[in-house]
Parts: structure tokens; sequence; C-alpha cells
């Protein structure tokens, strides 16, 4: 299932989008450590297709997907 | 020098890519179809498993219910399949320039170029046929061959998510066994008559004396003897080129059949609304109008008359279809589906003046049209509209415009 979330995101000049943080439903913010890879996947698990973010949160790997300005996790 | 082409084909588009966005309907038979509700209900594009029980594309709903009792029906959502129409000629773009798409779901692609830096037209489709299950979830069949013809042949041989290669080596043992229906341009009245000379296969269509067929076809008749033997020439059009647009019409098959004249108005003023607008659009004007008229029974035709002067407004493109329609349509009548065409078209770059007054009238209505697709733009479609349109708002609920997104494309253009 696909889970909707907020982010928190840095879009610099050139308009390249840097997600810094994901905020979760019950309102805790996740900073994302560093993002690792940046690149258009479908989500067979969600249903989606978008630009997948593969990012580092407190040591642990997740994909994030940007489905044009919508933002989503792919459930574990 | 011969060429490489590429003609890749989306399996099942509409319904792959339902089926990838909504993973609940990946194990049940779907089938993506029109509004039960408002009588457009046919079928457009099923997955494997509806496949399996034998629904068809092009068939009425009830018809596929009738043999998949389970099948569930999805709306279609062009929105989405153009985004993945577009995403997907985006991962085309990566490997050559000369992108011919046919419809929304299939491309030629022109390699010929592009094989020092990527590889042979094998290798090229199978990295694109990788690409697109990863980037967008769907598949796709590729046909590789030395002309767009036998790609076209070869992406419909093996279904889904396949590479076939037809070359001038096996198309004699691949393409010729094939009943002549399956080559492009050969429709069920071709087929008819070919079938009437003796002709079953592509194979059949090849060997014979190509005097008979000019004969019996005229020049195309040559043109799909080549087609048959390997020898079209024509180009992978570029991804930017455009055709000339040649006529702009617009048609819809009404929610209830329309009885009376009331009810036929309405619906010709509002098609003839939407085909001024696009004529405003592109800077057009038309001198003749068509109508295009079908009954309960299916029975159709179409009518057509010239103006005396180009316009681009609806009250006189309406005003001619209607009465086309009053003079070829006796009461009683039943009509299940209406269209409305500009021809002749001209650019609107210099105007006649007149000084007569039906000119004058003509220059202030297109002000007002102008006025109107202002108000539009800004506030909605329904924002304003005719009076006539409120004295039936199930009929005059259509904006033949903005829900006028997939248009259809020939070979021969």
């Amino acid at each position: 299932m696909r889970i909707n979330v907020s982010v928190i995101l840095k879009q610099d000049t050139d308009g390249r989008k840097t997600p810094l943080s994901i905020i979760w439903k019950d309102g805790r913010i996740f900073e994302i450590d560093r993002v690792l890879d940046v690149r258009r996947a479908a989500s067979l698990k969600s249903g989606g297709v978008g630009e997948r973010y593969t990012c580092r949160i407190k040591n642990k790997q997740i994909y994030l997907f940007d489905e044009e300005g919508s933002w989503f996790l792919e459930a574990l | 020098m011969q060429r490489v082409i590429l003609h890749s084909d989306i399996n099942n588009f509409y319904a792959s890519v339902e089926c990838l966005c909504n993973p609940a309907l990946r194990n049940k038979p779907v089938a993506v179809g029109g509004d039960p509700e408002k009588r457009h209900g046919i079928v457009l594009a099923k997955n494997e498993i509806a496949k399996r029980y034998g629904v068809k594309t092009g068939e009425a709903l009830w018809e596929a219910r009738q043999k998949c009792p389970d099948i569930v029906f999805v709306p279609p959502n062009f929105e989405k399949y153009l985004r993945f129409s577009k995403m997907i000629k985006e991962i085309y773009a990566d490997y050559t320039d000369k992108i011919e798409p046919f419809g929304l779901d299939e491309s030629w692609l022109d390699v010929t170029e592009s094989r020092s830096l990527f590889g042979s037209g094998r290798t090229i489709a199978d990295e694109i046929r990788k690409r697109v299950k990863t980037e967008l979830g769907i598949t796709v069949s590729v046909g590789v061959s030395f002309n767009k013809i036998f790609a076209k042949l070869g992406s419909d041989m093996k279904k889904p998510d396949a590479t076939t290669e037809i070359s001038p080596d096996n198309f004699c043992e691949k393409v010729w066994p094939l009943p002549v229906g399956e080559l492009l341009y050969v429709g069920p009245a071709t087929v008819r008559k070919l079938r009437h000379y003796g002709i079953y296969t592509i194979g059949d269509l090849a060997k014979c004396d190509t005097k008979y067929l000019e004969y019996w076809f005229g020049k195309n008749g040559i043109m799909l003897w080549q087609f048959a033997n390997g020898l079209d020439t024509s180009p992978v059009s570029n991804l930017y080129a455009k055709s000339l647009i040649k006529s702009v019409g617009n048609s819809t098959t009404t929610p209830k059949d329309l009885v009376c004249d009331d009810d036929v108005k309405i619906t010709l003023y509002l098609l003839s609304e939407s085909v001024a607008a696009r004529l405003r659009e592109y800077k057009l004007m038309c001198r003749t109008v068509q109508i295009y008229v079908r009954d309960k029974e299916l029975f159709s035709f179409e009518r057509q008359e010239k103006l005396d002067e180009p316009v681009c407004v609806s009250t006189k493109i309406a005003e001619t279809a209607f009465r086309l329609f009053k003079e070829h349509v006796k009461q009683p009548y039943a009509i299940r589906s209406l269209g409305v065409r500009a021809c002749d078209l001209t650019m609107d770059t210099y105007r006649q003046m007149s000084l007569l007054p039906e000119s004058v009238k003509l220059q202030k209505q297109e002000d007002l049209e102008t006025a109107v697709d202002a108000i539009r733009r800004r506030f909605g479609h329904f924002s304003i509209r005719r009076g006539l349109m409120l004295t039936d708002k199930t009929l005059s609920n259509l904006n033949p415009k903005d829900d006028h997104v997939i248009h259809p494309v020939a070979f021969l253009k």
C-alpha cells in the first residue's frame, strides 16, 4: 500500500529537488541523512510512477517517491 | 543502406496502467471501458486475465460481463494514459530522435544511426523493454526489422514483453504464412476482395503479379505488394514533425436518443461551440460545414454545405448544421450520434473587409465568442452557457473541447 507523506524539500536554481526531511502522520519529523540515488522508477507495491529517491534515515535505506508533486513511501 | 526500425507496442496499455496504479486489480480480470450510464460502454483495453476469458477490445461491456462475470470495469482516465505515453517517449528519446507515434501506445523508432552508440537493433529493443518495465512498471513488445511494416508485424508476434526480429533472411518464413488481414492497411473490405481472387496470406499477396494488383486496387495495390515484400521505404518521421490540419470536427454519442428538434439543436450547438473554439485557437476559418448523423439502427451518413464566406463562429456553423439536418432527416427520427466538422480551412491572416451588414454581424459574433473563450478559460467551461442548454441538463452536460484528448492517427497522412 501507498503511504503519502509530507516532505520538507529544497529546490535549487536549476530546479533540482532534494528532500530534507519526512513529516510522519503523527507529526514526527525524520531527517534524511543523505540522498543516495535519484531515478525514475515504478513502485509495484504502492502502485505509481515517479522520481525515486533512495534515502538514508538513521542508517536505514528507504524509497521515497515523487509522483508529480505527490510524495509517498513504499510500504515495507 | 539497410535501415533498422523498431516498433514498440505497449501491451494492453490502458489496462496495464490501471493495474500498475492499483495493485488490488492485478490478480483480477480487468477491462477499461466507457461509462455504462452514459451509453458509451465498450471495452477499450483488457488485461491478460480477462483476455483468457475471451474478452475482446471493442465489444460492449455487457458482452464482456457475459463471458466473464467476475470482471472488474475501470472507467478510463485519459490524463493518466497521456502521462505514461509521454514518459515512454522520453525513454525512446534517449536512443533516437526519429520517433513516430502511432496512437498513444505504439511508436516506430529509427535506430539506424544510433547503433554505433547503443548496439544492434535487438540490443536497443531489449534495453528499452527492461527500462520500461523498471521505470514505468508496464511492458512492451518490440518488433525489429528493416522497414516499418515488418517491424509492426514483429511487435504483434510475441506478447507480452518480448522482442521479435524480422530480417531479410527470415521474413519469408515468419511473415508470409500470416493471414493477409494482418498487414497494415489491409482492412476487412480488402481482405474480402483479395479472398475473391484467391489471396489469403501475405505470401500469396507478395507472389501475386503486380499488374493484377494494380488493376484491382490502383496504386494502393502496388503499395500493398511492396509492403508484403519488405520493400516499404516510408521514413520514420521525426518526433517534432506535425501534419497540417485539414478539418476540425467533434462528434458524440448522446446519453439518450434524440427525437425532437430541440434535442438535436442542443447537441449541434454544443458541438459547434467546441469546433468554433478550436478553430479560433488554431487561428483558422472554415468554408464548409459537414454533419454526421447516426440513428438508433446504426445507419449513418454525412452531408456538407459550403458557406458564402469563411467563418469561425459557432452560430453560423450550428445554423448550417441544423439546416443540413432538417433537409436530410425526416420525422419521426431517433438519433444516437451526431457530429459537426469544419472543412476547407484557411488561415486567419488576411481578412476581406466588408461593409455588408451580414459580415458586420459575423464580426460582432466573433468578438462575443472570443470573450466567451476567455471567460471559460478563466472560470471553467460551464461558467457561461447558452440559454438553450438549460432546457435539458442531461444532454447539455458535455464539454467536447476539453474531453476530446485522444485524436485518431492515420498511417497515410
